[in-house]
């Protein structure tokens, strides 16, 4: 079977920056792959790097098979792929709806209320909030609405930049629980990059360890969980 | 009172006509950050198409009446928008992402560029031309003073009236509008989103020039004299009014623009006509110093 997505010995960076060196990843259709390291590791700039900006300096990146290094960015997001990205990066003068319509809009043809409901099940305070502008909700609704405006297009892979950032345990577990859903019941693929290692490593089939912009370790996640490199480096020596 | 009532009249009508161009200084500046100086050219240039068609369509036996008027405008709208388009892409897009003056300069650059090739192709001698609409209706007479409303002043008018409702549609409604306006909040996001940014900017500079043609018209139809340079007096005027209103904000501009033109009038009225400029300018002065968000700038907090 061919791999969703081929991250193949891929260096990138912004400016003098060097953030990524040879890195090498792949996910399967169907698994959820989650991508840990500490600040500055390099991880959003991975998936920033899958989706074309910034192009890769050397290496491929492959989506179903197809080359797509160095391709536009809006392009490479038509090919199925959709980002929660770090920030969040909602428009703070559109509403709700409008944020949410973004999601859809020159992604996929058709109309968006399937999807539109996906996201209201997913997550009931979106529809509360409909007509209010995206800059005027907390921090979490704002995930929310990050990850419901990435689902809006019904991707083939999702790429989530730390969903768990900001949000109360009892939401973040709300999340986490609806990737698990989603993944089970629609075989939705996802990239996950975490801090929350201990239940990013949980929720996820396979996992990877970024350190300074390389790949150090790689496994199932609950194997990788029971490293005990990991418990000291990513867990805060067993308190997590 | 009627005195003061024909000012009112002639300064909204002029006003309409800065706001038409300031909504193009205040769009591209919220979807690139830059002010496009060569814009008040973009005017000139759209009241130089006007009058070539309006000549060309008068050889042919076919201007006169509305249609002829509509056909005019028509013409200048397509073609000043291939302007808009062809600016945007010799003069700042192969400057994008170079450092923050770049496009500024080039923007001079091209405002010189343009006036100077209207002054070789055209000639430098101001251009007269011949009235189309003539006359108008009293609205009222007092001590002898008569209070006219043009019938070009009801062009201005309506028709800036009708070409701001579709675009307020257009920005609101569609897809278009909103893939502008998410350039102009996430650049980077939008490209996320799949919305290819490139092509958003390249439209922002088309609408704004087809709305500078609209005003281009409008100019030449209501003052019927043109030259190569009206651009740049126009264009300052309509880039404060853009400032007033808040730069950024597209009802902002409008709101600028009948400032701008009732405060000139006005001032032009009362005090001194030599001086009218001076008036305009120092409300920009003013607005930078007292109140630099103008009228209808963001003061919304956001939350990081």
């Amino acid at each position: 079977m061919t791999p969703l997505l081929e991250v193949d010995r891929v260096s990138a960076g912004y400016g003098a920056v060097q953030a990524l060196a040879e890195v090498s990843l792949h996910v399967m259709p169907g698994e959820i792959v989650t991508l840990i390291g500490a600040n500055g590791a390099g991880k959003s700039t991975l998936l920033m790097t899958i989706c074309g900006d910034p192009k890769p300096r050397m290496g491929r990146i492959l989506l179903g098979g197809e080359d797509i290094t160095g391709e536009a960015t809006h392009l490479t997001m038509r090919r199925g792929l959709a980002q929660s990205p770090e920030g969040r990066r909602i428009f703070p003068r559109m509403s709700v709806y409008e944020n949410l319509l973004m999601g859809a809009e020159a992604l996929v043809k058709g109309d968006p209320k399937p999807q539109l409901e996906q996201v209201f099940t997913l997550f009931p305070r979106l529809k509360e909030r409909l007509a209010q502008r995206g800059g005027t909700l907390s921090g979490g609704e704002q995930q929310m609405l990050a990850i419901g405006r990435a689902l809006m297009s019904k991707p083939k892979l999702l790429l989530l930049d730390e969903p768990s950032l900001g949000l109360a345990p009892l939401v973040v577990r709300q999340i986490f629980g609806a990737i698990r859903a989603l993944n089970a019941e629609t075989g939705l693929t996802v990239l996950l990059v975490e801090q929350n290692a201990n239940q990013a490593l949980r929720l996820a089939h396979r996992g990877y360890v970024l350190v300074n912009g390389r790949i150090t370790m790689e496994g199932e996640g609950l194997a990788l969980l029971a490293r005990p490199e990991i418990r000291d480096a990513y867990l805060g020596g067993g308190h997590g | 009172m009627a005195y003061a009532l024909q000012q009112l009249i002639n300064g909204i009508s002029l006003g309409m006509i800065y706001g038409l161009i300031a909504v193009g200084y205040t769009m591209v500046y919220g979807i690139i950050g830059m002010i496009n100086f060569a814009h008040g050219d973009v005017f000139m240039i759209g009241a130089f198409i006007s009058l070539i068609a309006v000549l060309l369509l008068s050889m042919g036996g076919i201007m006169g009446g509305p249609a002829g008027i509509l056909l005019v405008l028509l013409i200048s709208i397509v073609i000043t928008g291939i302007y808009g388009w062809a600016i945007e892409r010799i003069a700042y897009r192969p400057l994008r992402g170079s450092f923050r003056l770049a496009p500024l300069i080039s923007a001079i650059g091209l405002s010189i560029v343009l006036q100077n090739f209207v002054q070789v192709s055209q000639g430098a001698r101001v251009k007269p031309m011949e009235t189309l609409v003539a006359g108008g209706i009293e609205v009222m007479r007092q001590d002898g003073f008569v209070v006219q409303l043009a019938y070009t002043q009801m062009l201005i008018i309506g028709v800036t009236l009708a070409v701001l409702a579709v675009f307020t549609v257009l920005v609101t409604r569609t897809p278009l509008g909103r893939a502008m306006r998410a350039c102009e909040q996430d650049r980077k996001m939008a490209g996320l989103l799949g919305i290819d940014t490139d092509r958003t900017i390249s439209l922002t500079f088309v609408i704004g020039a087809a709305l500078a043609s609209v005003a281009g018209t409008m100019y030449l139809l209501r003052y019927g004299v043109i030259d190569f340079y009206i651009g740049f007096l126009a264009g300052v005027k309509a880039f404060t009014a853009a400032v007033l209103g808040g730069i950024g904000s597209l009802p902002g501009a409008v709101l600028g623009g009948l400032l701008i033109g009732l405060i000139e009038t006005f001032w032009s009225a009362y005090f001194s006509v030599q001086y009218k400029d001076v008036a305009a300018f120092s409300i920009l002065v003013l607005t930078l110093i007292f109140l630099p968000t103008g009228l209808l700038g963001r003061q919304e907090v956001e939350k990081v």
